[in-house]
């Protein structure tokens, strides 16, 4: 409590209003382990339905790793993911939980923490949640409140600035593209997309989402038109000016896409599925796998929810990304200990957020048929 | 001669506590994970900060950024290997970085009466008291 209220003050909140659901984006590191750890010590529980993010698949890790050796860190994560466990929280470790396990509704006050998912709740769904920490969502998860200030407040929710999309967006990658270089070149406030050719796809959202507060600090945007709280430019701005405009041409996509590569030796290992892939995403890489087998000397990894997975094994994905020598994970951050052995290697990914906290060394970024391309033959 | 001036001005609290050192100015936003706990040291690849160390610093930046999970993280690491800043002044607060300040007690303060990036260089002796809602630059 005395933690909201802090931030409560701090941000000039009236008063404390209700939420009825909260996400907590445990992160199984020392941040996460120090707090929670006090809450349930002192004998807390979560009021109202809280998810968590991903940490470790600990069964499966230990079956084809000798976690041991990265003891200190997998303890941390151990003694998070049971304290979650133990204050009540639900156990979905997916950093995607806004398609499935925790769903607000249009309208709803929530306190949802996690890159992607503030921006998705507020823009794409009409929840209404700030941009929470780990902490502050938990604590909204255990008390049921959180105080009333930011993104809780109509006035709050119009854009600031003017982002004009000349570039070709074409696939979830260059989406991934578009959030890393506005979020970096804003760092703050409501970009306003103008441009965007057609209602984007789930994972398109989700990859726009999640860069957008990897390089910035962004709770909401608009595609007026498109998302839910405004039908034109005119009522996404509120009838105000934009404090700011920019353009975003292919030429800024080359750009920030030259930025993440690091790699000049050959890739030896390729993770994807950050944020975890959903079912589109999954059924796309099972087409694109199918047949094919993971080159010798190379390792290939897939993150996916829990959820996800059950829908993915049922239309036969899983087995068909499984039968190409690809891992297939649940319940599982690409940044955590038990991909430190990747450390000396040279990655790939489709996802620069994974690229930027990774565990590997250097790296090389590419769209998801270049990552199988890469690693299958 | 050198010229010694101090300069006080009031602020707004935004998490408690008073802490004092030398000033470390980026225009960039900051995020913690991105420093290495053990040296304090910036390891985010082109950031103002880059390669220097933030551990006892007065920092001064406009706002952090990034993943809501890690900020935490990466203050709380800091704690632990003692190379944590003394107190954060910022002009456009987010409450990801406010809620890791309140948690870590580190002192965040934000509304200075002056432009902090002109009133405060780097290498300046700051003292920020968050709970009187003043910060005091020393400059010599």
């Amino acid at each position: 409590m005395e933690l909201l209220v802090a931030i409560g003050e701090a941000f000039d909140a009236p008063r404390m209003i209700p939420v009825n659901r909260a996400h907590a984006a445990s992160s199984g590191q020392e941040g996460d382990l120090y707090f929670v750890e006090i809450l349930a010590k002192g004998g807390a529980s979560c009021k109202v339905t809280t998810t968590t993010n991903p940490i470790a698949d600990f069964d499966y890790f230990q079956q084809i790793m000798n976690i041991a050796e990265e003891h200190d860190e997998a303890s941390v994560a151990w003694k998070t993911k049971n304290y979650y466990k133990q204050i009540g929280a639900v156990m979905s470790q997916s950093c995607i939980p806004y398609l499935a396990e925790n769903i607000p509704e249009y309208g709803e006050h929530v306190a949802f923490s996690e890159s992607s998912a503030t921006p998705y709740v507020n823009s794409v769904i009409g929840g209404l949640t700030n941009r929470e920490s780990i902490q502050t969502a938990l604590a909204a998860g255990v008390l049921g409140e959180t105080p009333e200030y930011g993104m809780h407040l109509k006035e709050n929710r119009k854009g600031t600035v003017l982002v004009k999309v000349e570039a070709n967006l074409n696939d979830g990658y260059s989406y991934s593209l578009l959030g890393q270089y506005v979020g970096k070149k804003i760092a703050s406030g409501i970009p306003v997309f103008v441009g965007i050719p057609k209602r984007p796809r789930i994972d398109q959202y989700i990859n726009l989402c999640a860069m957008l507060n990897v390089t910035g600090a962004i709770a909401m945007f608009h595609i007026p038109g498109v998302t839910v709280e405004a039908k034109t430019e005119e009522e996404a701005f509120a009838g105000d000016k934009p404090k700011d405009r920019i353009v975003v041409t292919n030429r800024e996509l080359e750009e920030t896409e030259k930025e993440l590569q690091t790699a000049t030796s050959p890739v030896s290992v390729v993770i994807l599925g950050c944020p975890h892939y959903n079912l589109d995403q999954m059924a796309e890489l099972a087409t694109l796998v199918k047949g094919k087998k993971v080159r010798d000397g190379m390792t290939f990894w897939v993150n996916t929810s829990a959820t996800t997975k059950l829908m993915a094994d049922r239309a036969g994905h899983t087995q068909i990304i499984q039968e190409s020598g690809a891992h297939l994970v649940v319940d599982t951050c690409i940044d955590m200990f038990c991909w430190n052995n990747l450390r000396d290697k040279t990655g790939m990914t489709d996802s620069p957020k994974c690229a930027y906290y990774r565990r590997f060394g250097p790296v090389r970024v590419g769209k998801m048929e270049e990552c199988v391309a890469t690693a299958m033959e | 001669m050198a010229k010694f001036t101090e300069m006080s001005v009031k602020c707004h609290k935004l998490a408690k506590g008073y802490g004092e050192g030398e000033a470390l100015v980026s225009k960039d936003p900051i995020c913690f994970y991105l420093v290495e706990p053990k040296t304090g040291v910036v390891r985010e690849k082109g950031h103002q900060l880059e390669g220097k160390s933030v551990a006892g610093k007065v920092l001064v930046f406009p706002t952090g950024k990034a993943s809501s999970a890690v900020q935490m993280d990466g203050l709380v690491k800091l704690l632990i290997n003692k190379n944590a800043p003394k107190a954060m002044i910022v002009t456009d607060v987010e409450p990801v970085l406010l809620g890791s300040a309140v948690l870590t007690k580190i002192p965040l303060v934000d509304r200075l009466e002056r432009n902090p990036f002109e009133a405060i260089r780097s290498g300046d002796f700051v003292k920020v008291d968050a709970d009187k809602g003043s910060v005091t630059v020393t400059r010599n």
